[in-house]
């Protein structure tokens, strides 16, 4: 069974996105998919913070000390693209007018409930950021993420047992074991990871899957 | 003749209380007034409520204003990161109380404050626990959430350029809060990288224009 890298995750992610998109990625593992677009194709990456067409990172000594994703990275701008506040960042996340925003997660669940901002356990503060948000606004939610948590549980659930982001709203899976639609009736597999059995997805997973 | 540049960083903060509620604007560093919370820091007020979108950052600017406790209530989106050592120190020890906000809820609270709009209903965190004891209703087939004004007694902002009537430009990504924090308080104080004479801004690219503006606080000392 060879699990997919978090690069070919970012990648298998990227080739299902069509040129003219306009697209959030989300803070850790999401932010890859845009290395995974080819620069001839032309997806506008959106930014939190107000950049609409961020492009790659610059060279460490090219790096401009006030041009930053959310993630608070440098990042580039790319040719046609544009600054705009706060407000109106939120008006194009709020408004839906994004195609797509991709998100990391704890768990999602069958229903499309996701949780990515806090853990039951968790004693520090929690911090939401623009999540929710961009889970109720953005046209479609897909979320990029291992299948299982590092020790080994399950983040494809029935039910999110961690605070919710949003509910009933991600279209769509990624994960190193496989790829997975949310639909009426649950998890449906697209596709998997090379070697990965039902059997082993299935143990993976809390959740019903539907094999097409 | 208007001239809202100050000559000094006492002038640029007189008059702000104990109490106050304070707009600050950034996300993350970039954008943040950081001479103004110096200024801050110097004038003494005390008890204060800072609205931002995170919680400062190592021991300077914010954090030291909070390492002070000077800073009783926070209201943000963010608070949590790396080198956020302070906040996480005073929130633990509970002496300091966090609301957090959805960053979107945030800006649109801000925005509401500014456009004198009391509240509206957005669909951002329904069935949520950020949305729990608020009201709910449901508006073309969507459940929404209340959401009320944010105003700011004083906005401690930054902009790349201004003129003597306060109106301003940005650079890139510090744009960020800064234009709807402006519109938001009873006092707002901007910090400006340039100084520039009046009618050299084109007026198709000011960002924010001077009528929400009251100090100018240069950066780079003498006005134009």
């Amino acid at each position: 069974m060879t699990l997919w890298t978090r690069t070919e995750m970012a990648a298998r992610a990227a080739a299902d996105i069509p040129e003219g998109w306009y697209v959030n990625l989300g803070i850790g593992m999401p932010t890859m998919v845009a290395d995974q677009v080819s620069a001839d194709r032309e997806v506008i990456f959106h930014s939190e913070n107000g950049v609409l067409g961020t492009g790659p990172a610059p060279a460490p000594e090219d790096a401009d000390p006030w041009l930053i994703n959310a993630g608070k990275q440098h990042v580039t701008l790319r040719t046609g693209g544009s600054y705009v506040s706060h407000s109106d960042s939120f008006a194009i996340i709020r408004g839906g007018h994004l195609d797509l925003c991709v998100l990391g997660a704890f768990e999602v669940a069958e229903n499309g409930d996701v949780a990515n901002w806090a853990t039951s356990e968790n004693d520090t503060a929690p911090a939401v950021g623009g999540a929710m948000d961009l889970a109720a606004g953005a046209k479609r939610l897909w979320v990029l993420m291992e299948h299982t948590t590092k020790d080994g549980r399950p983040k494809l659930v029935q039910r999110c047992g961690n605070p919710l982001t949003a509910l009933a709203c991600v279209k769509r899976v990624y994960t190193n074991m496989a790829v997975l639609d949310i639909t009426e009736a649950g998890f449906s597999v697209v596709e998997m990871a090379p070697g990965v059995t039902r059997e082993a997805l299935i143990a993976a997973t809390q959740a019903e899957l539907i094999f097409q | 003749m208007i001239d809202k540049t100050v000559a000094s960083m006492a002038d640029a903060m007189a008059g702000i209380q104990d109490g106050s509620i304070i707009l600050l604007g950034g996300f993350g560093a970039v954008g943040q007034p950081d001479t103004l919370l110096d200024g801050l820091i110097e004038h003494g007020a005390r008890n204060l409520t800072i609205v931002a979108n995170n919680a400062g950052a190592h021991r300077v600017g914010l954090a030291r204003l909070m390492e002070m406790r000077r800073v009783g209530r926070i209201v943000c989106s963010f608070p949590r990161s790396s080198s956020s050592v302070i906040f996480e120190e005073l929130y633990r020890a509970g002496e300091i109380e966090l609301e957090i906000v959805p960053q979107g809820t945030l800006s649109e609270r801000i925005r509401a404050a500014g456009a004198g709009i009391g509240g509206f209903y957005t669909p951002t965190a329904v069935g949520t626990k950020l949305a729990d004891g608020k009201e709910m209703r449901e508006i073309d087939g969507r459940m929404m959430v209340l959401e009320t004004a944010l105003h700011g007694d004083v906005a401690l902002l930054e902009a790349w350029q201004a003129d003597r009537w306060g109106n301003l430009t940005y650079n890139k990504s510090g744009r960020n809060f800064n234009p709807v924090m402006a519109m938001a308080a009873k006092t707002t104080i901007v910090q400006a990288h340039h100084i520039v004479k009046l009618g050299q801004l084109d007026p198709e690219h000011i960002i924010t224009p001077g009528i929400f503006v009251d100090r100018i606080y240069p950066l780079n000392g003498a006005a134009a």
